[in-house]
C-alpha cells in the first residue's frame, strides 16, 4: 500500500518544465486533415501553413494585395500586367511575376519557375484531386522567362489578375514523382507520406513533428530567406473542446488561443470576466457576414416593404451590446466597412418598431388578432427562422429576434438543425421555408457572383450548384457583378461596386446581421501578432512575433 | 470446444457484414458527401470543381455500388485511404487503437480492482453506514457527466495545483514512458470514476444474493471463517454476472473514451470515429465502427469463456449443442 501510495505520489508530484520562452505553444480548435496545400482548403491548414509557406501573394492586416513570395506586383502601370487576346480571339492577360531570388525550399534547392510550371501543371490535371481549379483552368500557359521570373497567361481578363494565393507551389523535385499517376496524387504526395521532409517547406518555420489529431511541432527553418523570427520552435496544439481549450491555456499547457480558430467572442468575453487581468484580449470584426437568408420564392417576401420592416424591427445595435459588447459591428450590407470598396452612403434600417408597423400594415399586413398580423385573406404572419442548432450565438439572437418581431406583430417560430443538415440539405436544396440564419466568409473585394448573380440559384436543373441561396433576380445586379469582373480602372471599378452595394440595401434579398469578429487571447508577454480579419491569417507574418518580458 | 469457437467466429462475421452495410447505409443517408463539405469551407468551389471532384472520390455513383466496390477491396485488404487524415484507413487506426486501448484497458482494470473489494466490502456491511457512503459514492459517479467530471479534473489538478498536465499524450520533445504515464493519470481517472459506480453496486448487489445462498450457511456452518467463505465461495459464483456486464462494456466503454479523448486531447478510436463519421469519412468510420463491434464480439467471447474458468458446470460444448 505504501509503495501506491509513494507512486502516486511520485506520478502526481512530477511536474515537467514549463515551455521555455524559446518555446511557443499555440492552441488551436481543430486539427488539420492535410497538409498538401492544394488539396481542400481548411481554415486549421491554413494556419499551420502560414508558418511554413508564403504564397506569392496575400491580403496584408490592411486589406492590401502584396508580395509575399515574389518581388513585385504586376499591373499595367509597371508592363507585367499586359492585355492579349487568347487563341479564340477573347480578351486575356498576361501576368508576370518574379520569385525572390534568394527563396529557396527547406533543404536548400532553390524555388523556381520549374515549380510553378510543375504546380499549374498538377492543378490542370483533373484527376489531381486539387479543390479549388478555377485558377489553374483559367491559365494557359505558364512561360518561363528565367529560373526566377514566369508570365501566366490567362484566358479570362478580370481585374483581380494580380493576385495568385490560390496558387500553391509545390516543390517539383520532391512532387514530381509521386504525381506519375495523377488520380493517386493526393495520398501519395510527400505532404502527407513525409510530411516532416525540409524541401515542403518555405517558410520562417518547417514541420518537424506530426502526432495526428494532437499536435504539430514546427522548427526555424535555417534556409528561410526572411527575418529570423524569434522563437525556436512553434508547436500548434489541436484541443477541439473550447472548455478545455480555456483550461489549457490557464494551465499553461498553450500560450495562446489563436483568434483564428479559437473561441467564440461570447466565449471569449465569459473567460475575460474572470481571467482579463492576466491575458490581452483583441477583438477582431472580419469578413464573416452573419445574416439571414430570405427565400424569396415565399409570397411573404415578395413585398420589399415586408423586408424592410423585418429589418426595421430588428434592434441589431442592442444585440451587438448586450450579446458582443459591442466586438461585432452591425451590417448594413455584404461588404464589410474595412474594405476599401465599402459605400459608406447606402440605405441603413436602424431600429425603429413604428416604421416596421407602418411597412407591414402598407403591405397588406393590418389586421391584428391576438398580436399577431393578418392579411386580408385571413392568413397568420407566421414566419420560420432556421440555424445551426448548438451554436449558442445564433440561438441567442433567435430568441430576442423572435421577442422583438413580436413586438409587431410578427409571430417568429424557431426550428434548428444540426449543421450537417442544414448546410448539407436544407439551405443548399433551398428547403427552408422562410428564414435561414448562416455566415458567408469572404475575401477582400470578393465579388459575390455566387451568392447574388441570377444563374447561382441552385435548382434540380442545375444540378444544385451556386450559392444564390434566396433565390434573388435583379438583371440590374446581373449586369453589376459581370462588369464588376472587367472593368477595372479603379474610379470605374468603385462605381460598380457602389452601385452593387445601393441596389442590395434597397432589395434586401438577405437581412444583414452584424460582421462576426475572431478573439485572440494573447498573453500579455507575447507581441507583434496582428489579425487580419480576413482567410489570410496573422500567422503569415509570425517572425515578427516575440516574446516580451 | 472447437466447434463452438468456429460457430462464434461465423456469427461474428455475419454480424458484421451486416453492420458494415448498415453503417455504410447510414452515413450515405446522411444530407451532403464529403465534397458538400468541403465546399462549405471554401466557397471559391466551383459547381465544375464539385462535380471534378465527386466524379474522382466516386461519390457520384450509387451508395450499394459504393459499397459493394468498397467490400470488395476489404476482401483483398484494402480497407481504403481515409478522408480526415489523407493516409490509409488501416494505418490510420491502428494508430488510434494502442492509445484507446491503453486508456479502456487501465480504466477497466482498475474500475474492476475497486469496484470488487469495495462492492464485496459494502455487501458483508448491508445497511451500513459504510455501504450507505460506498452507494453514495457510486450514484455519484454514475451520475457524474464524464465531460465535467474531466474539466473539473483539469482545473484542480492542471490549473489549480499544476499537478498534471491539461492534455495531450505527451510532452513535446519528452514522450518518455513517465511522461507519457504522466499524461494518462487524469483521462484514466475520468473513465474510471465514470465506470466504477456501476460495477460496485452490481458486485455488492451478486454478492448479497450469493450470500443469502444455503451453500453459504452450510460453509459457515462447518466453521469456515468468513474471509475463507467470501474468497472461497461467495465471490466465485458472484463474479459470475459480472463477467457478462464486464464483457457488454466494452461497447460503452468506447462511449466514454470518446468523450474523454475530446476532453483530453487524447488521440484515440472513439474520437477518431466520431470525427469520421461527421466528416463522412466512410472508409475510417466504417473500418473503426467495425474494429469496435470486433473487440466488443471477443469480449463477450472472454466472458462466455470466462464463465467456464469459474462456474465448470458451464460447458461451452454444451451451449453449443442448446443452440
Amino acid at each position: 500500500m505504501r509503495r501506491i501510495g509513494l507512486a502516486l505520489i511520485f506520478l502526481l508530484g512530477v511536474t515537467f518544465p514549463a515551455a521555455a520562452k524559446d518555446t511557443l505553444v499555440i492552441g488551436i480548435s481543430q486539427f488539420p486533415r492535410n497538409f498538401n496545400p492544394n488539396i481542400e482548403s481548411m481554415l486549421a491548414k491554413s494556419y499551420v501553413l502560414a508558418m511554413a509557406r508564403r504564397q506569392l501573394t496575400v491580403y496584408d492586416a490592411d486589406w492590401k494585395l502584396v508580395c509575399l513570395l515574389c518581388t513585385v506586383l504586376p499591373s499595367y502601370e509597371n508592363g507585367r500586367a499586359v492585355n492579349e487576346l487568347t487563341a479564340d480571339g477573347k480578351p486575356g492577360i498576361a501576368v508576370t511575376y518574379t520569385i525572390h531570388p534568394d527563396a529557396v525550399w527547406g533543404d536548400g534547392v532553390p524555388i523556381t519557375t520549374k515549380d510553378v510550371q510543375f504546380t499549374v501543371e498538377a492543378g490542370q490535371n483533373r484527376k489531381s484531386g486539387f479543390g479549388n481549379s478555377e485558377l489553374y483552368k483559367r491559365i494557359t500557359k505558364v512561360e518561363a522567362k528565367d529560373d526566377k521570373t514566369f508570365t501566366l497567361h490567362v484566358n479570362k481578363r478580370t481585374c483581380d489578375y494580380a493576385g495568385i494565393a490560390d496558387l500553391g507551389l509545390l516543390p517539383a523535385h520532391i512532387e514530381r514523382p509521386n504525381f506519375a499517376d495523377p488520380a493517386e496524387y493526393r495520398h501519395r504526395s510527400a505532404y502527407e507520406t513525409d510530411t516532416t521532409n525540409p524541401g515542403l517547406w518555405y517558410g520562417p518555420y518547417r514541420v518537424s513533428k506530426v502526432v495526428a489529431g494532437s499536435y504539430i511541432a514546427l522548427e526555424q527553418n535555417p534556409k528561410w530567406w526572411g527575418k529570423k523570427p524569434a522563437f525556436k520552435r512553434i508547436i500548434v496544439k489541436a484541443i477541439e473542446n473550447t472548455a478545455a481549450l480555456t483550461a489549457n491555456l490557464l494551465s499553461g499547457d498553450i500560450d495562446y488561443i489563436a483568434g483564428e480558430l479559437g473561441l467564440t467572442v461570447d466565449q471569449a468575453l465569459a473567460f475575460q470576466k474572470r481571467h482579463g487581468d492576466t491575458f490581452d484580449f483583441t477583438y477582431k470584426p472580419g469578413l464573416i457576414y452573419e445574416h439571414i437568408d430570405l427565400n424569396l420564392d415565399n409570397p411573404v417576401f415578395a413585398d420589399v416593404r415586408v423586408r424592410r420592416a423585418l429589418l426595421h424591427a430588428m434592434d441589431r445595435d442592442a444585440i451587438n451590446q448586450q450579446l458582443f459588447q459591442g466586438h461585432q459591428p452591425v451590417a448594413h450590407g455584404q461588404t464589410n466597412p474595412l474594405d476599401e470598396v465599402y459605400e459608406p452612403e447606402i440605405s441603413k434600417y436602424a431600429y425603429d418598431p413604428k416604421r416596421a408597423k407602418e411597412l407591414l400594415a402598407a403591405a397588406g399586413w393590418s389586421q391584428m388578432r391576438k398580436g399577431v398580423r393578418h392579411n386580408a385573406k385571413g392568413e397568420r404572419l407566421q414566419l420560420e427562422l432556421m440555424t445551426t442548432a448548438g451554436n449558442k450565438s445564433r440561438e441567442l439572437i433567435q430568441q430576442v429576434l423572435q421577442s422583438q418581431l413580436r413586438q409587431v406583430g410578427v409571430d417568429l417560430r424557431i426550428r434548428n438543425e444540426p449543421a450537417r443538415v442544414f448546410f448539407g440539405d436544407t439551405v443548399s436544396y433551398r428547403k427552408f421555408r422562410d428564414m435561414a440564419m448562416f455566415a458567408w466568409i469572404s475575401a477582400p473585394r470578393n465579388i459575390p457572383r455566387t451568392t447574388l448573380h441570377s444563374d447561382q440559384i441552385p435548382s434540380a436543373d442545375n444540378g444544385w450548384s451556386g450559392q444564390n441561396y434566396t433565390g434573388f433576380k435583379n438583371p440590374e445586379i446581373d449586369t453589376v457583378i459581370e462588369d464588376m469582373e472587367t472593368v477595372c480602372g479603379e474610379k470605374e471599378n468603385l462605381a460598380l461596386w457602389s452601385r452593387l452595394q445601393r441596389i442590395y440595401s434597397e432589395a434586401l434579398p438577405v437581412l444583414p446581421l452584424y460582421f462576426r469578429a475572431n478573439a485572440y487571447i494573447v498573453p500579455k508577454w507575447l507581441k507583434g501578432i496582428v489579425p487580419t480579419g480576413h482567410q489570410f491569417s496573422s500567422a503569415l507574418w509570425i517572425e515578427n512575433w516575440h516574446a516580451e518580458q | 470446444m472447437f466447434p463452438y469457437i468456429a460457430g462464434r467466429l461465423f456469427e461474428s462475421i455475419i454480424v458484421l457484414l451486416v453492420l458494415s452495410f448498415a453503417v455504410y447505409g447510414l452515413i450515405g443517408l446522411m444530407p451532403g458527401d464529403p465534397i458538400d463539405l468541403m465546399i462549405q469551407g471554401d466557397p471559391k468551389l466551383t459547381p465544375a470543381d464539385a462535380k471534378r471532384l465527386k466524379a474522382l472520390h466516386g461519390l457520384d455513383q450509387p451508395i450499394l455500388d459504393r459499397y459493394l466496390a468498397w467490400l470488395g477491396n476489404a476482401m483483398q485488404g484494402d480497407f481504403g485511404y481515409s478522408r480526415n487524415h489523407s493516409k490509409p484507413a488501416i494505418d490510420v487506426i491502428a494508430g488510434g487503437i494502442g492509445n484507446t486501448v491503453l486508456l479502456l484497458g487501465i480504466s477497466l482494470i482498475l474500475s474492476l480492482a475497486i469496484a470488487v473489494p469495495v462492492g464485496v466490502y459494502a455487501a458483508l456491511r448491508p445497511y451500513s453506514k459504510t455501504d450507505y457512503i460506498v452507494n453514495l459514492a457510486c450514484f455519484a459517479g454514475i451520475s457524474m457527466p464524464p465531460f465535467w467530471l474531466a474539466l473539473l479534473l483539469i482545473i484542480l489538478f492542471a490549473v489549480v495545483l499544476k499537478w498534471l498536465p491539461a492534455g495531450g499524450m505527451e510532452t513535446v520533445g519528452d514522450g518518455s514512458f513517465l511522461d507519457r504515464l504522466h499524461h494518462l493519470v487524469l483521462p484514466v481517472i475520468t473513465l474510471t470514476i465514470a465506470s466504477v459506480g456501476d460495477f460496485t453496486r452490481f458486485i455488492r448487489a451478486s454478492m448479497l444474493q450469493t450470500l443469502r445462498y444455503d451453500f453459504i450457511r452450510t460453509a459457515r456452518a462447518k466453521g469456515l471463517s468468513m474471509t475463507r467463505v467470501v474468497t472461497g465461495h461467495a465471490l466465485r459464483n458472484a463474479l459470475l454476472p459480472l463477467v457478462t456486464i464486464v464483457g457488454l462494456s466494452f461497447g460503452r466503454l468506447f462511449s466514454g473514451a470518446l468523450i474523454t479523448e475530446t476532453m483530453f486531447a487524447w488521440h484515440g478510436m472513439g474520437k477518431m470515429i466520431y470525427d469520421a463519421i461527421l466528416g463522412n469519412d466512410y472508409n475510417l468510420a466504417l473500418i473503426g465502427l467495425l474494429f469496435a463491434t470486433g473487440l466488443t464480439l471477443i469480449g463477450n467471447f472472454l466472458a462466455d469463456a470466462g464463465y467456464v474458468w469459474l462456474d465448470p458446470r458451464v460447458s461451452l460444448a454444451g451451449r453449443e449443442q442448446q443452440q
